[in-house]
């Protein structure tokens, strides 16, 4: 089976059946490997993409249905223009071994979409899914208000 | 290749200059003496093992691996400090196996003696020591040793370095080297040379006089420097074990006999063979591959192969197992590493206080779950990628399990995702190297299941402790603890190069008989049991266990003695390590400890001296309708030199959210010699918002100056007991049992 999937602004051809879910598509069908398997059952958000600009697990979402506008970290920003998400995560230096951060950056992302200015009670909400064994979560945290006055100031 | 013989003598003849004459240029000899194991790739010129020069800038080739700690960063510092580059020249990349690479590091994990009193000792002591690890070749990431290892081969590197360039260009000036200074990546005199113009000739020099810049001087070691791998991160551009992506590759993934050691009695492979998209089933003696045209295929098909497991060669179940610890303290003690003053007589004299202590099994569950890919070339060599703590030892296990020469290896080291001491072992490269061997000149790459990892893993063992203790006049008099577990050394050792050493078994006491703590009469006794889970290093092995016995008793002495329990350790540690007072007190300072306590809220204290850092903790919950928050937490550390504040901070909090994860509700349970917690659902860390805030103080006091500690671990051990202290404070309760849960509700 083929899918044509919007990944990026671009339209991606992927060749695999149809129930093989979003994460594996990307990762082994389309070599994006940005996006991270942790689980595989939606415990710890580690594969957060966002579809028409809601964050989701992408481990959930079958191929088939992957019809929406997806963004992934690379669509983010790139090493020489970055989003003011991972400028801010790079001034508070929030990655230790880095393997949770795409997926906490893309629930942010989604985060600040709907809450540009988020209390610390709006941050536990959103990002309580996404799981970091490096135990981060404090300058992720710091982060996410970095780029929320970043964004604000424009 | 030298003989053995050779290779021994000639280190500790070099070592013995660089000894007695105590310059660095008999340890930058030292450090030249292993082979240059870098073949340059065009443009590229590789000066010593450490130091590649590029046209636009330097590559450092660090021997430790990268999993999250920073240490990467913190070498290539140290390099960058000696060669005069700017930071924004750096780049950073991980050796291939070679003796080169060996952690020097390592000689400070080889004693039973306190850290404390280590860090007291002889320098040259430790120099001669420090051959060992590099005649057994030890490349090595663990035991917090990196930056330790690194402090003094990595700046020898960097200024070896920069004085061939010198001597590059003081030849085509026809003038003396120190005539010339360096700077930016250029050998500065009558005329500017850049590096790269200089590299292929510095490349044959040899230099004759190292010397390395006065502390005074430094630019980078001291600061918060930004991570080389923070903007790869943050973009998902960083490359991971898991992200390797080769031409033509196929997918696969394991099913391995969740009865660890167990035999498969039978396999059949037809229900999976007919999922569309898989390749094919390799059996594997004890488990299963699959190989598909994608990794969620190969998951699901693995599933539906029909396998019938053998038994595992251990007890049925987590009761069974901790009966059998239980049963150890029948037995004589393993080892007596600690026994001041008279304890039985004192403990003898009345009033005896007594406690104990149950912990359980924990998973390492890196985000990133184990994996590796293989490629076996038509000629029969193959190349490996996979995320390793020990290369050397990785390669040869792959060689002798598809049985070639090791020189048919070729073994990359990627940047893993968290490891927590849980990649040491070579299984998941070598299962990748025999299953690609099931598809020859295919490159195949192998990824666990979150369930595979957590139930293929190595354990950090279960263990139960009995405490005694006697107090008097409000003070501590005599501690006698006993800790009853399964060796971790003598069961990962074993498996990993075949023996055990004799000798007493450090990791099962140490957090718990190598404190500074000045009581009159101390003992501490470890008693292995005889249980043969599989089991490894979990971030901060032994100290993971004993800190949360000892941290707990100490509290439940001071409460015994109506002393507060903070001022208690402090009396007790002042005349025995000043530098451990002086974190007490600051934790003190920066909780506010002696101010009225919060209604509905909690403080508890607890201590740690491990891996050359000692480590003091305050930690606050607060009773709420939801259940117990935990709110806040101030650690102090003092590692002597803290190299890069940022990263020491980061690791310290890192550190404290990876025991508290464990110590509220981790726990790997067995039943039917199975693992029972297979995913985040049931293994579950801290999230954002139940993890409390943190202060970190990082201090410089500890050891005479150039004493490193370690950072990645030391923050682990005083969390749980720091936890459990305070929840006794906020409610008069006294846990003496991990996890937490199973006697507190927690807010969810």
């Amino acid at each position: 089976m083929s899918f044509t999937l919007s990944v990026n602004g671009a339209r991606r051809q992927v060749d695999l059946p149809g129930d093989v879910p979003l994460l594996w598509a990307l990762r082994d069908g389309l070599a994006m490997t940005g996006t991270k398997f942790g689980c595989g059952v939606a415990a710890c958000g580690a594969c957060t993409v966002l579809i028409d600009g809601e964050a989701v697990r992408s481990c959930q979402v079958p191929l088939a249905d992957a019809g929406g506008e997806i963004t992934t970290i690379e669509g983010l920003g790139q090493p020489g223009a970055l989003a003011p998400l991972q400028e801010a995560w790079v001034k508070h230096q929030v990655a230790q071994c880095g393997y949770c951060q795409s997926g906490q950056i893309m629930q942010a992302a989604s985060l600040l979409a709907q809450i540009p200015d988020p209390t610390d009670q709006d941050i536990d909400d959103a990002m309580q899914g996404n799981l970091c064994r490096c135990g981060t979560y404090p300058r992720i945290r710091a982060a996410i208000h970095e780029a929320a006055t970043m964004m604000k100031a424009g | 290749m030298a003989s053995w013989k050779t290779i021994t003598r000639r280190s500790f003849i070099v070592l013995g200059a660089a000894v007695v004459g105590g310059a660095a240029f008999g340890a930058y000899k030292v450090a030249e003496v292993p082979a240059n194991p870098l073949t340059p790739a065009p443009g590229s010129t590789p000066l010593n093992p450490w130091v590649i020069i590029n046209a636009d800038g330097i590559t450092v080739i660090a021997p430790r691996a990268e999993m999250g700690q920073g240490i990467s960063t913190t070498l290539a510092a140290l390099v960058a400090e000696e060669l005069d580059v700017d930071w924004e020249q750096v780049r950073v990349l991980h050796g291939p196996p070679a003796q080169a690479y060996y952690n020097a590091g390592f000689v400070e994990r080889m004693s039973n003696e306190p850290d404390y009193q280590l860090s007291l000792r002889e320098n040259s002591h430790n120099a001669i020591l420090a051959a060992v690890p590099k005649i057994f070749s030890l490349q090595m990431t663990g035991g917090s040793t990196g930056a330790i290892g690194g402090f003094v081969q990595m700046r020898l590197a960097g200024a070896g370095a920069r004085e061939a360039l010198k001597a590059a260009a003081a030849k085509r000036l026809g003038v003396l080297p120190d005539t010339l200074k360096t700077e930016g990546g250029k050998v500065i005199g009558e005329q500017t040379f850049t590096y790269a113009e200089l590299a292929e000739e510095a490349a044959t020099m040899v230099p004759e006089d190292v010397p390395l810049r006065d502390p005074s001087t430094w630019r980078y070691i001291g600061k918060t420097m930004p991570r080389l791998d923070m903007v790869g991160k943050c973009t998902g551009t960083e490359t991971f074990g898991i992200d390797i992506t080769l031409p033509g590759m196929k997918f696969a993934t394991v099913r391995m006999n969740p009865k660890r050691g167990g035999a498969m009695t039978s396999f059949d492979p037809a229900a999976a063979l007919s999922m569309p998209g898989v390749d094919q089933v390799v059996g594997l003696g004890n488990g299963i591959a699959v190989i598909a045209n994608n990794t969620w295929t190969a998951m699901q098909a693995a599933q539906l192969v029909d396998v019938q497991w053998g038994d595992a060669d251990y007890l049925v179940d987590t009761a069974a197992m901790m009966t059998r610890i239980e049963a150890a303290f029948a037995t004589e003690p393993d080892s007596r590493l600690r026994d001041d003053g008279e304890v039985e007589a004192e403990l003898a004299k009345g009033d005896r206080i007594e406690a104990e202590y149950r912990i359980p099994f924990l998973a390492h569950a890196s985000m990133e779950p184990l994996n590796a890919t293989a490629w076996v070339k038509p000629d029969g060599a193959v190349e490996v990628w996979c995320g390793n703590q020990a290369p050397i030892m990785t390669r040869d296990a792959i060689a002798s399990s598809l049985r070639i020469g090791s020189d048919k290896v070729r073994l990359h080291t990627p940047v893993m995702g968290g490891g927590f001491g849980g990649r040491t072992d070579p299984v998941p490269a070598v299962l990748a190297a025999r299953i690609a061997a099931a598809m020859p000149d295919t490159p195949v790459k192998l990824t666990y299941s979150r369930e595979e990892d957590m139930t293929q893993d190595f354990y950090r063992p279960a263990a139960i402790a009995r405490l005694s203790g006697r107090v008097e006049n409000g003070k501590a008099t005599a501690l006698w603890g006993r800790t009853a577990a399964p060796s971790a050394s003598r069961n990962a050792l074993s498996r990993l190069v075949g023996f055990a050493p004799p000798g007493p078994d450090r990791a099962t006491v140490e957090g718990g008989f190598d404190q500074p703590y000045g009581l009159p009469h101390y003992r501490y006794d470890g008693h292995v049991a005889d249980l043969t889970v599989p089991l490894g290093f979990w971030r901060s092995v032994g100290n993971s266990m004993n800190a949360f016995f000892l941290e707990s008793f100490i509290d439940e002495l001071a409460h015994a003695a109506k002393a507060d329990p903070l001022t208690f350790r402090l009396d007790l540690m002042r005349d025995t390590h000043g530098p451990s007072a002086t974190l007490l007190e600051t934790v003190r300072d920066m909780s506010d400890w002696d101010s009225l306590k919060r209604p509905g809220f909690g403080r508890g204290v607890a201590y740690c001296y491990s891996f050359g850092t000692p480590v003091a903790q305050v930690l606050e919950v607060q009773d709420t309708p939801a259940g117990i928050k935990l709110t806040r937490a101030w650690i102090a550390c003092d590692p002597g030199l803290a190299m890069d504040p940022g990263i020491i901070e980061a690791q310290m909090t890192g550190a404290v959210v990876y025991g508290l994860s464990a110590a509220v509700q981790g726990a790997i349970t067995f039943a039917d010699q199975s693992v029972v917690e297979q995913n985040f659902t049931n293994y579950e860390p801290l999230r954002m918002h139940t993890t409390p805030g943190f202060e970190v103080k990082v201090l410089q006091n500890n050891g005479a100056f150039g004493h490193i500690g370690g950072v990645g671990e030391p923050g682990t051990p005083p969390a749980a007991p720091a936890l459990a202290n305070a929840l006794y404070d906020l409610t008069g309760t006294r846990a003496r049992s991990l996890p937490l849960n199973q006697l507190f509700e927690f807010a969810t």
